[in-house]
Formats: structure tokens, sequence, C-alpha cells
């Protein structure tokens, strides 16, 4: 129908690409990454090397299959960051099979199925990690302590081999468990959640990350360079990442002054979990978030509210994913709802009054 | 001013330093020239010389067609050799009638109306200058080349206060506005006068981007004189340089959709125009010369030019060293609104403001991917549209769709299509979109004439029929009455009688 023979301007166009775009998010994960290869050690790298190669895979297949060109799609580099994003919000010692079905689904089911690229509702390494939560929810919440690279406790290669094999269960000394985690079951037990806090590392070490958690979400400081990264570089823009977690300090803020034995308290709540992972990485993907600023920000908003509400008084611990997915949903509504004012229009689309002109046309 | 004022727009590579020391030099006068007969929006004006005819500089060759049209004059002395066929600086590569002309060498001018010297008040009225601003043939130089009559005319339909002098040249590359203000800021402020006096109206605002300070200078320096003239510095954003959004960011007022700047008060000119019409006034010459920047990386010697309407493209590159290297696309205007040339054998007109020749590293148009939806196009869109939602339409056919979430207030600045990460032709689907809808516009309007016409046919039909059978009845009731009458009185009635009555 439309002819680009001669196609019309303009005929400059930005360095911007979608690759581009793609490998700085994944330069900007770099450092939560590293901390938490670190941090874990061989089970962990050998995780993020399943998902990695699993998610390339499945695209190239589902490319392949859907007759689109595999080499130029494949070097936009969106399967490896669904792959990667996947690997972060992991548990870091899951088996092979984990990591290997979650990019499956992540590609196959959250992208293609929707139609690839661009197409899809749903953030695809959030919906992976809910199939995954809510399939195999063993394997989703076992957490190991701490064992960095080189320390005593760390695993050997071949050790970290029959732990990702499925081969051997954790020692006992090593399984633990998140600061939300203790949170909801000590609570569950009827034990004040102010009590609890006092035993939970303080705001200052959830900044570091050196906790039990997700493969890539324990190190707050890191993730939060990584983002404020992509800030700098205008990849992302501030309007989602400040409405989450303006919301989610707020509510937690306020609930925790009503009532501190039942909610926690608001570093917790933006410190541990996957609230920063999530405000900057995950909620910011363009794809499955609304396109206008104030879209944006109601969009933030519902995260933020969303994953203080499933925390403090949902079933589960962690609320993130779950959040995200919901106001995923919701994304064509907003979109809908929330246009910028066209140029010489009132808002409800009506043109702008003018002057009389002095006669009548 | 513009973060508050006018949401979106981009910020371009400019590149304007290629060209913008380099002072206005006259092109040397070549050996034909061509001249098309429409050089500006509206009725291609008429041709008043045959094959043959031997033409002066500066004479009329081709007055302007009734209604909206623009004359057009010999920009050398010479010969006609021809008035035909020839092809446009259009991207169509669409020939249109164009009156060529060899040239004699001798640069001989015609008898020009006599220039008007008086400081103001000027010895004429408003509507005089309007009359000779359209015999000379001036039309908007910044592009749209709308006859500049027209717009000074707007006064008498509308209440205008305010005359906006376009001096943006937001176009990476082009840098013939900003040379015009350095070198003859006192002709361009004397052709502000003469336009703010035909327009009769009180504020004028001269619009400069921050990009040329040495033209900010000169303008404000050559306005001194004129304290009621307000330059203005504004933010270097493209599009600065569109018309509604000049007028925005100068005068706080949103044109309202689908009206002119003129509904809210306001002309806008470009300097351009502003020095043409005072040459025009001062020495009575037409418009027959304007200044093209000839830049970009494929070009040896980017050049301003002072060139004679009717130039070749292709005499001008020569002029200007050739291309080098072998230049990934030729364009006239600038590289964001400007159009593909389908030869460098088309000549400069009357809109030209540049010719560039851009390497394949300055248009950087790689291969086309899937909308990822990141919204860069909503941030950069400065008519407040959702281009990535429109182009969905647009793909799927659904026109209407697209211009009910706004194509029709496109302005069509291509700052969606330039930060779009995914390479997606945006613009280029919005002007393909607006000219299909305007063909079904023309087509439903014919449709509508024919209806009305069958409708009037039928009604015509209808009536005719109605009286034929009223005839028929009042023959009837005739007949009848007339039997009755010879049943009461049995009379003869003579057979003339009855002949005419049937």
């Amino acid at each position: 129908m439309i002819t680009m023979a001669t196609r019309a301007g303009p005929f400059t166009h930005t360095v911007n690409s979608i690759s581009r775009t793609m490998l700085w998010v994944m330069a900007a994960l770099l450092p939560a990454t590293a901390y938490g290869l670190w941090l874990f050690g061989w089970p962990a790298i050998f995780l993020l090397v399943i998902t990695l190669a699993t998610a390339l895979a499945a695209e190239a297949l589902m490319l392949k299959l859907l007759g689109q060109p595999v080499r130029a799609r494949l070097a936009d580099g969106s399967a490896l960051l669904t792959g990667w994003l996947l690997a972060l919000s992991l548990p870091p010692w899951a088996p092979w099979w984990i990591g290997f079905l979650g990019a499956l689904v992540a590609i196959v089911l959250g992208k293609h199925l929707f139609g690839g690229l661009g197409q899809n509702m749903f953030n695809p390494a959030m919906v992976a990690r809910i199939v995954l939560l809510i399939s195999f929810p063993v394997q989703l919440t076992v957490w190991v302590a701490p064992a960095p690279l080189g320390s005593a406790n760390a695993p050997s290669f071949s050790q970290a081999l029959t732990y990702v094999a499925g081969h051997s269960t954790l020692p006992e000394h090593m399984s633990a468990a998140t600061s939300l985690g203790v949170l909801k079951t000590e609570h569950s037990r009827g034990i004040s959640v102010a009590k609890t806090t006092e035993q939970l590392p303080p705001p200052e070490q959830l900044a570091i990350g050196r906790e039990p958690g997700s493969m890539g979400e324990t190190s707050a400081g890191l993730l939060l360079a990584g983002g404020l990264l992509l800030l700098a570089l205008r990849i992302i823009s501030w309007h989602i990442p400040l409405a989450m977690l303006g919301t989610l300090a707020t509510l937690a803020l306020v609930s925790n002054a009503l009532d501190p034995s039942r909610f926690a308290a608001m570093p917790i709540h933006l410190l541990s979990g996957a609230t920063l992972l999530g405000a900057f990485f995950i909620a910011t993907d363009y794809v499955t978030s609304p396109v206008s600023r104030s879209g944006q920000l109601l969009f933030g908003a519902g995260i933020g509210a969303l994953t203080w509400v499933i925390r403090s008084l949902g079933a589960y611990p962690e609320g993130v994913a779950f959040a995200v997915v919901l106001m995923n949903a919701m994304v064509p509504l907003i979109d809908r709802g929330f246009r910028p004012r066209v140029f010489g229009r009132s808002r409800r689309g009506q043109s702008l009054d003018t002057k009389k002109p002095k006669i009548p046309l | 001013m513009w973060s508050f004022r006018v949401r979106g727009g981009v910020k371009l590579q400019y590149h304007k330093e290629l060209s913008s020391e380099k002072a206005v030099v006259p092109m040397p006068l070549p050996r034909r020239l061509y001249l098309p007969l429409q050089q500006h929006i509206g009725a291609p004006a008429l041709p008043v010389v045959v094959v043959g005819d031997t033409v002066l500089k500066g004479q009329l060759i081709a007055k302007a067609a009734p209604g909206l049209s623009a004359p057009v004059h010999a920009s050398s002395s010479g010969t006609v050799v021809a008035i035909e066929e020839y092809v446009a600086p259009h991207p169509s590569g669409l020939r249109q009638k164009t009156i060529v002309i060899d040239t004699d060498g001798q640069d001989r001018w015609a008898e020009l109306p006599k220039p008007i010297t008086d400081d103001f008040p000027l010895g004429v009225t408003p509507a005089e200058l309007n009359s000779r601003v359209a015999a000379a043939g001036i039309v908007g130089m910044g592009g749209a080349a709308f006859p500049s009559a027209v717009k000074l005319d707007l006064k008498s339909r509308y209440q205008l206060d305010t005359l906006l002098i376009n001096g943006a040249e937001c176009e990476p590359y082009l840098t013939c506005d900003d040379r015009l203000m350095r070198e003859e800021a006192a002709a361009v402020i004397d052709g502000v006068r003469i336009l703010a006096y035909a327009l009769e109206v009180q504020s004028v605002v001269f619009a400069i981007e921050r990009n040329k300070p040495q033209a900010l200078a000169a303008i404000r320096e050559a306005a001194r004189v004129e304290p009621w003239i307000k330059v203005m510095a504004l933010p270097t954003r493209f599009p600065m340089g569109s018309e509604r959004h000049l007028v925005l960011a100068c005068t706080g007022r949103e044109t309202p959709s689908r009206k002119l700047t003129a509904d809210i008060g306001v002309v806008v000119h470009n300097v351009a125009t502003a020095r043409a019409v005072a040459r025009t006034v001062r020495s009575g010459e037409p418009l027959i010369s304007r200044v093209v920047t000839v830049s970009g990386r494929g070009i040896r010697e980017p050049a301003n030019i002072n060139v004679p309407l009717g130039t070749l493209v292709e005499d001008l590159l020569v002029f200007c060293g050739g291309l080098h290297p072998v230049p990934h696309k030729l364009i006239g205007g600038g590289p964001m609104m400007g159009a593909p040339l389908p030869s460098v054998q088309v000549p400069v007109v009357k809109g030209t403001s540049g010719v560039l020749a851009l390497t394949a590293d300055e248009v950087n148009d790689g291969a086309e991917s899937p909308c990822i939806r990141c919204g860069s196009c909503v941030s950069a869109c400065p008519c407040g549209l959702v281009p990535l939602e429109m182009a969905q339409l647009v793909r799927r056919g659904d026109l209407q769709g697209a211009q009910a979430i706004g194509l029709q207030d496109c302005v069509s600045c291509g700052s969606c299509s330039f930060i779009c990460p995914s390479h997606i032709p945006l613009s280029h689907y919005f002007n393909f979109a607006k000219g299909q809808l305007g063909a079904l516009d023309r087509d439903s309007r014919r449709q509508d004439r024919i209806r009305s016409l069958i409708q009037a046919r039928n009604e015509r039909a209808a009536r005719e029929a109605e009286a034929k059978k009223a005839a028929a009845a009042a023959r009837k009731a005739a007949k009848a009455a007339a039997a009755a009458a010879s049943a009461a009185a049995p009379v003869d009635t003579p057979a003339s009688q009855l002949e005419e009555s049937t």
C-alpha cells in the first residue's frame, strides 16, 4: 500500500536503535549482575548461562517458524535482555530446568504467541517468573545465604554442577530466607512486624545487598546506579520509576506510622525484593508500559500501590512481578485515556476559540 | 520558553558550520534558465511570451492565474527557446510546464516599476504596496511558497495585530537565512518595516534561534532605529521554525486546530521574503534570484550562493566543486522537511532554500524494525499526537481512525521519524494518509455532486410527469365539461376547437 521508493523525509536520523537501547540496558544491569554472580557463585553463573542460551535459542526458533529474518531480529538484543532479566529474578541456585523452562515460557508464551517484539502485552520475564512461581512454588522459594566466590561456603565448580543438575539438595546450613519472606512468615505466626524487623539486616546492608534473595535483586545500590545511568542516557524517563517508588514509599510510610506491628517500614519496601530492579528495569519496559508521560505516572503509581498491597495484605511475601503484570493489563486502557493534548485543541479534542474575523467568511 | 509553551521537538545534529561562515557569493549566469510556471502554492502562472521572443532581465514572462497564484519573471536577458514540460524539483519527477530561456550573457534589465525611495511613511498606500508585491511574484521563501501578497491581504478579513518574522532557520545545514540576516540586516529590517506598514500592524516580533549569534547581533543592531521591532532569541530546537509553534513560542498564542495564525491575529513572513519585499519596493526588482545553501558532506565546497531562479542544480553543484564522495541522498531544502531531488537537472525555484548532498553516515537510514512502543515519537511530537498509534491505524488502512486521533493536525515536521529507534518512516505514513484522505475527500465531493445532479434530474422528471398528469387531468375535465355542455345544449362544436384541446 505504501511505497518506499521515493521515501519522504526526514533524511537524517538519530543514532539510536533498538539494539543500542537493549545494549545500554544490559550494560546498566552489569554491576548488579556481576555482584549477584560473585555473591552466589557458580550455580548462579550456570543459571544465567542457561537462561540466556535458552532465550536466544527459543527466539531463533520462533523467528524461523514465523518466517521472520532470524539474524537481524536476534541481533536486536531483546531476547537476550529477557533471558537476563529472568535470571536476575530467579533464586540463584535454582536447578537448570527452572531457567530453561522459564526462558522458554518467556520467549514463546510471553512474547511470540502475542506476535513477537513490540506486540506482547505482558513483560515476558515477569510472565515466566509468575508461571514458574505458581507451577513450582518449592523451587522458586529456595533461598541461599550469600556464599561469595572464593569463600569457605562457596560451592566448587563440580558441586555447583550437581546442584544445577538437581542431583543433590542444598546443604542445611546454606538455606536462608529473604527479608520479605521472614516478615511474612513471622507475621503469620503472630509475631509483630516491628519485632521481626529488628532481626533483619539494617537498611545499609540491604543497600549493599549481602543477603539472601533472587540472583540480581539483592544489591539495591548497584541497581539504583544502573537505573540512574539509564536516566542520564535518557533511555528511560523518570516518570515510571519515580511514580512507582514514590507510591510504594508513601504507602509504606503511612501504614508503618499507623500500625508498625503490622506493616513493614519504608526502607525495607524500597531496598529489598524486586523493588529497584522492577522500578528501573522491568516496569520501564517500553513494550508493556504506556506511551504518554501522564499515562506512565499512573502506571508507575499503580505498580507501587499493588506491590505494597500484595506484600502487606496478600499471601505472597513479594509482589513486584504480579503488580507489573497486573498493570501491564491496564496499559491499553491507560493509553486510550491518557493522550497528550493535541496542539490547537482542547483536552476534549475541540478546536480552540479564535478571534472573530472582521468579515465573517 | 520552549519548554513551557511548546511541548516536544527534537535536538538535532546541526552541521551549520559547513556553510555558516561562507559569505553569499553570486552564481555566474548559466547558459540556460528553466522557469517552471508553478513555483508557488496555487494555480500555475500563464505564459505571456512565445517561443522565439527576446526577453529582458526582470521582464514578466508569465502572469498570475486568477485566484491564488504568482507571476514569473525572466531572471536574465535572452531568448525564449521553449515552453514545454520539464522535470520539476519534486520527488515525483513529474514534469510541468516550464519556460526555457537561452541567456545572452548581457544580463540587460527590462524597464522596472519606479522605486519607492521615501522613508516612512511611504508615499504609497498599503493597497498599492500589496499590488507591487503581487506583481513582483514574491512568495514565501521559507519553503512553503505561499504567494506573499495574499498573506498581506489577510488584513481585509482578519483582525491582525502582530507581524512575526521567521528567522529561526531550524533545519540542519541551512544557512541562507543566517547569511542574509548577517550580510543584509538593514535591507531585511527595511523589508520588515514595509511589511508592517502594508499589514497595518503595530507589533512586530523578529524571531531567531540562539545558534545564530551573529545574525542576532546584526538584526538587533539594524532594528535599533525601530524600537517597536522586538527581536527575540529562541532556544535551538526543531521544529522551532514551524509557523504555529513559532507563534506560540513568541506570542503565547496557540493557533486553533485547522485554523490560520491570522485567526489569532498573527501573520508570519520569512526573513528572505522580507528582504525580497524591500528589494522590490526600493529598486523595483521582481523576485528573480534567491540565496541557496549548498551543503552536506557530499559537497566538495559548501557555499551560500545568490542564484538566478531557473538555474539547474547541476550548475550549482559544478560551481561548488562537484560531489565528493558520491552522495547517498540529494535533497532540495533541509534534511527534515525537504524532498529528494529526482535528478540534478532540475531548476532552483522560489522555494528552494537548500541543495544538500548527504553521505550515508549523515542520513543513517537503517532497516525498519517492529515498533517497540518506546514512546519517543510521542515525546517528540510538537503537536501532541501519538504517532505510533496513528501509524498502526494507517498501516491497517483505517484512515478515518487515524484522522479521529489527529492525523490532520500533523505538520509533517518529521521529528517522530527522526527519533524512532526502529527507523519506522512515520512521517511518510502520515503524508501518504493525508494524501489518501484528500483524494477520498475530493472523490466524495464528486460523488455528492453527481448524487445531487441525479437527484435534481429525478426531481425534474417527477415534476414534468406531475405536470403532464395535471395537464391530462385538466384535459379530461375540459372534455367532460364540454360533453356535459354539449349534452345540455346540443350545439356543434367546431372541429378546430376540439383539435386544440387534444
